[in-house]
């Protein structure tokens, strides 16, 4: 069942449930950001609307910066901002920032340790019909390993504004993972958010088997707690917080559940599902199976064709789960 | 102030100068790598900025209204590390650090170790944009100018990388007149000659086409730089990029104008030589430690 304390959206399971892109969130989140502190400055490389970056430009026009199609400015531009006081976002798609800029990211915000947020969108397989050069499934594992960096991969667009107002109050370099398609709203306003903490949403009696999530994927992982509610007992924790990794929760859940497994729209290797078993191998090893890209580029399709295709649908995670209380025996 | 310099002041920078190429070479021979040739041709230009015209504090690094100075092609740390140390933000003594385990003074500038720098640097390319985010953050916060200039120094051989043009771009449009850059064009890089590598002429051309202030001058003349800057100073609405035409391993004829010495320490040998040359400025003069 629901996880009570998580306080989330009653009509999950419902086909009317409510929709909209996790960018929408972000949209929203940076206009109360901004006018929370009025240090926080935006920065775009040309997809201010569609990266929701318009309404702070509109709301700030004075603090905002138009740098064009140039990704590797974005980031040090932002990173000699942050040197002056500011909190600057910047946002483009992920296949762009933080998939061209890297080495920008790496030395000029994390190595130079400035406070810059990076929000990538159009993150995932299930951006479309753009095809592959558009859909970034790799920028959690680029992320992920830069010293500093702290990753967060939220599930809905309420989480993603929670996510958004509460990074701007940190001095951490930050990346923001963000999905273009409407996914549908999971968490509600009382929802419990904070960064670093992962939380159980499904809370099966006795767990045999444990789902960890992140993202757009959340939903699915849910959808299946439910249809299997009478069959095996599943846990779903919503791991938001990529990096720092909530050790405690997943190792705890581990030993719960006794078997686990991790979905995603990113690549198998390097993903949250990585982080999720570099953590179980060291303190807490039981059979994990991972849902995600398994080292494929994406194509041109709608979304719910390419994450059939690409194994990330329900029925997939279903059979993750029976193969992985397979392996438990 | 960055006034017109007397005689008596040129003489003054030129002795502060070679002193700094002094320890260029003894901080060199001593790490036993590094490069040689930037940090020996930029020395002069250095000197002025530290010594003269900018707004800064060495006892008081955070001091807010602070002029910046981004070292964009952070290889030639050891004329900034030797520069700051003689302007008496640390230790001439420290300088034998370089690059030694623990140290401050990293083989490239990293500000986590000395928080006295402004940036971070060595991916080349990345330090202008970032000279840019601070100008436009600055102005962000005062209508009218806050006094304050933000120097980037950068190599020549950089503008190859696209990352440099982006930042230059960005700088005219936002019309940064608080944004002064400087280019050590000394004609050399890693590989060979910059006109064999990849050809930067018309590089006068070039940046006047982004909109910028351009000021050409000699990289080793005193006047010439600190005329410069206060020319770049009071240019209305544009950002001014000062091309100093530098001779790589200036104040060691053994060592100039050759690009082998763009990423090679002296050995012990050659480190002789080069600070018997500079103790007697080329000859001219006795050395006190003969």
């Amino acid at each position: 069942m629901l996880h009570s304390k998580s306080k989330l959206n009653p009509n999950i399971f419902s086909k009317e449930v409510e929709q909209e892109p996790i960018r929408k969130g972000f949209g929203k989140g940076l206009l109360k950001a901004g006018e929370n502190d009025e240090r926080v400055v935006g920065l775009c490389a040309d997809l201010t609307e569609s990266t929701q970056m318009h309404l702070f430009r509109d709301k700030f026009p004075e603090r905002y910066v138009q740098i064009g199609v140039a990704e590797q400015n974005l980031a040090t531009v932002a990173s000699g901002m942050a040197a002056m006081g500011k909190i600057p976002f910047i946002t483009s798609y992920a296949m762009f920032s933080p998939g061209r800029n890297w080495e920008q990211i790496r030395t000029t915000i994390c190595y130079n340790d400035r406070p810059v947020k990076i929000a990538g969108s159009h993150a995932g397989i299930s951006v479309g019909p753009d095809g592959g050069t558009h859909q970034a499934v790799e920028d959690i594992a680029i992320m992920r390993v830069m010293p500093r960096m702290v990753v967060l991969s939220p599930c809905d667009s309420i989480e993603a504004e929670k996510a958004t107002i509460a990074v701007a109050k940190t001095d951490s370099p930050t990346y923001i993972r963000l999905a273009r398609e409407k996914t549908p709203i999971i968490t509600t306003s009382d929802t419990p958010f904070e960064i670093g903490k992962g939380q159980i949403f499904w809370d099966g009696k006795n767990p045999q088997v444990g789902i960890v999530a992140t993202g757009a994927l959340v939903h699915k992982a849910l959808v299946v707690a439910k249809e299997l509610e009478n069959e095996i007992s599943v846990k779903v924790l919503n791991l938001s917080t990529i990096k720092p990794l909530d050790e405690e929760a997943v190792i705890s859940f581990a030993k719960e559940c006794g078997a686990v497994v991790t979905v995603e729209e990113h690549q198998i290797r390097g993903g949250m599902g990585s982080a999720v078993s570099e953590c179980l191998a060291k303190n807490y090893p039981v059979p994990i199976e991972f849902i995600g890209v398994d080292d494929q580029f994406g194509q041109s399709g709608l979304p719910d064709q390419l994450l059939d295709h690409y194994g990330m649908e329900v029925r997939h995670v279903k059979e993750a789960v029976l193969k992985v209380l397979g392996r438990k025996n | 102030m960055s006034h017109k310099l007397t005689d008596q002041k040129k003489d003054e920078l030129a002795g502060i100068a070679n002193n700094i190429r002094q320890s260029i070479i003894e901080m060199l021979l001593e790490a036993g790598s590094g490069h040689t040739a930037g940090p020996l041709g930029m020395a002069d230009v250095f000197t002025t900025l530290y010594f003269h015209a900018l707004k800064h504090d060495p006892k008081n690094p955070e001091w807010e209204d602070r002029d910046r100075v981004v070292l964009s092609n952070g290889h030639i740390c050891p004329v900034l590390y030797a520069t700051m140390a003689h302007a008496g933000y640390f230790s001439v003594e420290e300088l034998k650090t370089l690059r030694k385990f623990g140290s401050r003074l990293q083989g490239h500038p990293h500000r986590e170790y000395l928080p006295m720098l402004e940036t971070s640097s060595g991916p080349l390319g990345s330090g202008l944009s970032q000279a840019v985010g601070m100008a436009i953050a600055d102005r962000m916060d005062h209508a009218n100018s806050s006094g304050r200039f933000f120097y980037c120094l950068m190599s020549d051989g950089e503008l190859d990388a696209g990352n440099s043009w982006e930042g230059a771009m960005l700088a005219a449009k936002e019309r940064l007149y608080n944004l002064i850059a400087i280019v050590d064009r000394n004609n050399i890089q890693i590989d060979g000659f910059t006109e064999d590598i990849m050809p930067l002429e018309s590089l006068v051309a070039k940046w006047e086409s982004w909109n910028w202030h351009v000021i050409e001058i000699d990289g080793h003349n005193f006047e010439e730089i600190n005329n410069a800057i206060n020319e770049a100073k009071v240019v209305f609405n544009k950002p001014s990029v000062i091309l100093a035409r530098t001779i790589p391993g200036k104040g060691v004829r053994e060592f100039e104008r050759k690009f082998e010495w763009h990423g090679k320490p002296p050995g012990k040998e050659e480190a002789e030589m080069a600070l018997k040359e500079l103790r007697t400025f080329g000859g001219k003069v006795k050395s006190e430690h003969e």
